[in-house]
């Protein structure tokens, strides 16, 4: 393969993406084979170097948000043909719902993600309030004459407090460990999609 | 090797290839060659995203009637590197203490 054949098949590959995206891609490339011809090798042995057209695109791909992966996957060859048109909408009834209930799901699992963070959240945020709140407390009972109820308020709300200053240690990490699964999930997402497009 | 490990290991070294003096794409490839094989396709979206967190800056200098372009760390990516030692320095007391372990046996 020649560096133009190369360059034109990896821009083949990245169709969809912005045209200055594309020809950074591609100044690079050219870039690497320029060089390589200028340690000594031809320019057959050069384009050869650079490895396959699919894992370079692949891995250009990965590094792009998910929403221009998807217009460069699944953009049409061709127009759809009369059939195929009238096969979607008949079929429509089924799958429309399983397209639903996967984009439910996959909604659903972030929730639940999510919904533990808040947990976390609240739970510090009682625990501290209830804390706090204890503290003060120890002051109205002492005005009410009540030393025992005072004391035994003041000694829980320190514990109160020093429990909230702890967990929120707790609650920080988690979150951003949530974060990272979050990015996790969306990484494999995008890799399946790549690997499946063509 | 486990892949996220892998990808900032790639990071760090890609930083290192140009942290005494600007290099490109080929160069860098040469230089970590002894250390790490890496790919021109694995190199490249390692220099976007090292580019994008700004840890190092890009130049075209014309270099025989065509452009080079040239990788320059900021110190943002001195200081990523300098992050990356301080936690190895943690990982190699946990590994001396995994294959102490190891030898026992």
């Amino acid at each position: 393969m020649t560096k133009k054949q190369f360059l034109a098949a990896v821009a083949g590959e990245l169709d969809g993406l912005s045209q200055s995206d594309i020809k950074k891609s591609l100044d690079y490339y050219s870039e690497m084979i320029d060089d390589r011809m200028e340690d000594g090798l031809s320019e057959e042995e050069a384009v050869a170097a650079m490895g396959s057209v699919k894992e370079i695109a692949h891995r250009i791909l990965t590094e792009f948000p998910l929403a221009k992966v998807i217009k460069v996957k699944h953009r049409p060859s061709r127009g759809l043909r009369a059939w195929e048109i009238v096969l979607l909408i008949l079929g429509s009834p089924v799958w429309l719902p399983l397209l639903a209930a996967a984009l439910i799901v996959l909604l659903a699992v972030y929730i639940v993600i999510w919904s533990a963070i808040v947990v976390l959240y609240a739970a510090e945020l009682s625990i501290g309030a209830v804390g706090i709140a204890s503290i003060l407390g120890t002051f109205l009972c002492f005005l009410a004459d009540k030393s025992e109820t005072a004391l035994l308020l003041f000694g829980a709300g320190l514990l109160l407090v020093g429990l909230a200053i702890l967990f929120f240690f707790v609650v920080i990490k988690a979150t951003a460990g949530v974060f990272w699964l979050s990015k996790q999930i969306l990484r494999g997402l995008k890799s399946l999609l790549i690997r499946r497009g063509k | 090797m486990d892949i996220q490990l892998k990808r900032g290991l790639l990071d760090v070294c890609v930083l290192a290839a140009i942290k005494t003096e600007d290099s490109y794409g080929y160069q860098i490839i040469k230089d970590m060659k002894p250390y790490v094989e890496i790919s021109e396709s694995t190199l490249y979206p390692i220099l976007r995203r090292l580019e994008s967190a700004e840890l190092l800056t890009v130049r075209a200098v014309e270099h025989n009637g065509r452009l080079r372009k040239y990788y320059h760390i900021t110190r943002a990516g001195l200081a990523r590197i300098e992050a990356f030692a301080e936690e190895w320095k943690e990982m190699m007391s946990i590994y001396q203490f995994v294959v102490r372990g190891n030898q026992k046996k």
